[in-house]
């Protein structure tokens, strides 16, 4: 079973005390954008195999919003951070570069 | 025994008489080893031993250096793109690259349930044309697929799912696809194993399908694939495809672990990673990649002769031809390539079943697996153009590909030879842009 950290409460959340709310760091468009904008931010993934990063909501537990980095061809869990910021924090890249050296994920490495 | 016999029968001899023909010429093509299946075919080599039966489809190690068409993806899906390319189009130097085994992914790894009781005219005219595909599958192939048309019931356990369903069987009377709208007794008196009382959820009535059923999956795969290799199809297994080459906007060719390979038109058939292989193209897919589990018990007597589906307390079962109870349930909730699932979920399914079947409740379960489901925004599937010419993809058929697989080749093979086909034309992967959804999971209350 799935199990992350919460950044906010601190507990160790099994799966079932969470649940995934889709890929993170999307730019959100809306009104004046161009359709090709919309048009990602609401359909297009990228959908990766391998490093990861997610949205994911304590449900049953603080009910906080938090991001999670995972590889999607393991299962490994890289760490999480909380949800004020546009990218991955720096020490959470350390530890995906430690481990998968030549990781990209759309705009970041 | 069914209206259907003798059609079957006189397709049977049909197809046998035109086989006799063609044989000269598949033996020039150095694909003799290929005989026929038939009852005297069995007799003959009951009499000496069974020392006669060739290999069921020919197996090059190595592609050649180009192919008209090249197929990524040897499962069910991509076999029957490349067959109906040979088969309606006579388009039959054709590769079919494989990284792992033919039939290893989703094809291998479903529930086997067909059905076509759809409620957009999109859905309906695709999964009913392979509704109507399998039915005659094992005489077209010559290659026995047990189609097994038992009839499906998808039960009501809400009011709006009643409503839903009513829809849908007025919706399926209007686009030809026989369905009915049928009252509690008559689903006690399909499935007597069944507990309509509840006490969650008492069963409120059904929508049936008399001619849904269930097919071996594998030999879907195997059958296909022997059919294609007699058309002197090279069904090429332990080939990833890593990379594709362009020039100006035009597909050329792909390399692979066997080496470069070019080709005229490439269709990406690979299920769970057409993410994966379309990044390798340089264009992107509306879909993410989710863990969908099954499992199955131990073998019992027949105790079920159709396929329940109650997509409210969300599972799904039928038996096997063995006796096993073959039972599938919802995704995982995250994005997965692994092949296996969260335990919750097969606890969560399993509940459900066992407040429906009382008599399921001490069944050991005999195995569990997963596979990665593709799922787009609307849960419906892309076979579509792609930005780069020459490059067809068909993927996103998510958790209900196993049914839709001779209606996808069908339609792929018309849209790779053709460049459009009227079963695909509202399935392209630009639909988004335009808002134009073919929104199956809302309205018609599919599991997911």
């Amino acid at each position: 079973m799935l199990t992350l950290n919460c950044p906010y409460c601190g507990v160790d959340a099994d799966e079932t005390d969470l649940h995934g709310e889709g890929e993170a760091h999307l730019k959100r468009f809306g009104p004046n954008s161009t359709d090709d904008e919309f048009h990602d931010y609401l359909f297009q993934r990228q959908n990766p195999k391998g490093v990861h990063f997610e949205r994911w909501r304590h449900v049953y537990g603080c009910g906080k919003f938090f991001h999670a980095a995972r590889c999607t061809a393991t299962l490994e869990v890289f760490g999480t951070y909380l949800a004020q910021t546009l990218e991955p924090p720096q020490d959470i890249k350390d530890k995906i570069t430690a481990k998968r050296p030549s990781w990209t994920w759309g705009n970041f490495s | 025994m069914d209206i259907g016999t003798t059609r079957r029968v006189s397709l049977f001899f049909a197809a046998h008489a035109t086989k006799i023909h063609k044989t000269p010429l598949t033996f020039l093509k150095g694909f003799a080893t290929m005989k026929r299946y038939s009852a005297f075919a069995v007799a003959r080599e009951a009499m000496r031993h069974h020392t006669g039966w060739g290999r069921a489809w020919a197996k090059p190690t190595q592609p050649k250096k180009k192919y008209d068409a090249i197929i990524v993806g040897a499962g069910g899906h991509g076999l029957a793109t490349a067959y109906y390319l040979g088969k309606n189009f006579g388009i039959t130097n054709v590769a079919i690259l494989e990284k792992g085994w033919l039939g290893g992914g989703n094809t291998g790894r479903n529930t086997t349930i067909i059905r076509s009781n759809y409620l957009q005219d999109p859905s309906a005219a695709i999964y009913e044309k392979s509704r109507s595909l399998y039915e005659t599958m094992s005489q077209d192939l010559n290659y026995n697929v047990m189609f097994s048309p038992r009839g499906v019931i998808m039960l009501a356990q809400t009011q709006s799912e009643i409503r839903g369903y009513k829809r849908t069987a007025h919706a399926n009377a209007l686009q030809g696809v026989k369905t009915e709208w049928i009252e509690p007794a008559r689903v006690k008196e399909l499935v007597p194993i069944m507990n309509i009382d509840g006490p969650r959820y008492p069963v409120l009535g059904g929508l049936w399908q008399a001619r849904g059923g269930t097919a071996r999956h594998d030999a879907v795969a195997w059958g296909y694939a022997r059919a294609c290799s007699d058309m002197g199809m090279d069904v090429i297994q332990q080939c990833e495809v890593t990379g594709v080459r362009t020039s100006g906007g035009k597909v050329v060719g792909v390399d692979t672990t066997k080496g470069a390979i070019d080709c005229d038109k490439l269709g990406m058939v690979v299920a769970g990673h057409a993410s994966v292989l379309a990044e390798k193209a340089g264009f992107r897919l509306p879909m993410e990649s989710v863990a969908l589990q099954a499992l199955v018990s131990e073998p019992i007597k027949p105790c079920m002769d159709v396929v329940v589906m109650a997509n409210t307390v969300h599972g799904y079962m039928s038996q096997s031809d063995k006796g096993e109870m073959v039972i599938g349930g919802g995704t995982d909730g995250y994005n997965n390539y692994t092949q296996r699932g969260s335990f919750h979920h097969i606890e969560e399914t399993v509940r459900a079943l066992v407040e429906t079947f009382p008599m399921i409740g001490r069944l050991k379960m005999l195995r569990q697996w997963g596979g990665i489901v593709d799922v787009t925004g609307d849960r419906s599937p892309i076979l579509s153009k792609t930005p780069v010419d020459g490059i067809f993809v068909n993927c996103g058929w998510g958790t209900g590909g196993f049914k839709a697989i001779p209606g996808s080749g069908w339609a792929m093979a018309e849209l790779m030879a053709k460049g459009e086909s009227p079963l695909t034309d509202e399935y392209n992967m630009f639909r988004f842009r335009e808002g134009k959804f073919i929104d199956e999971s809302v309205a018609a209350g599919v599991a997911h």
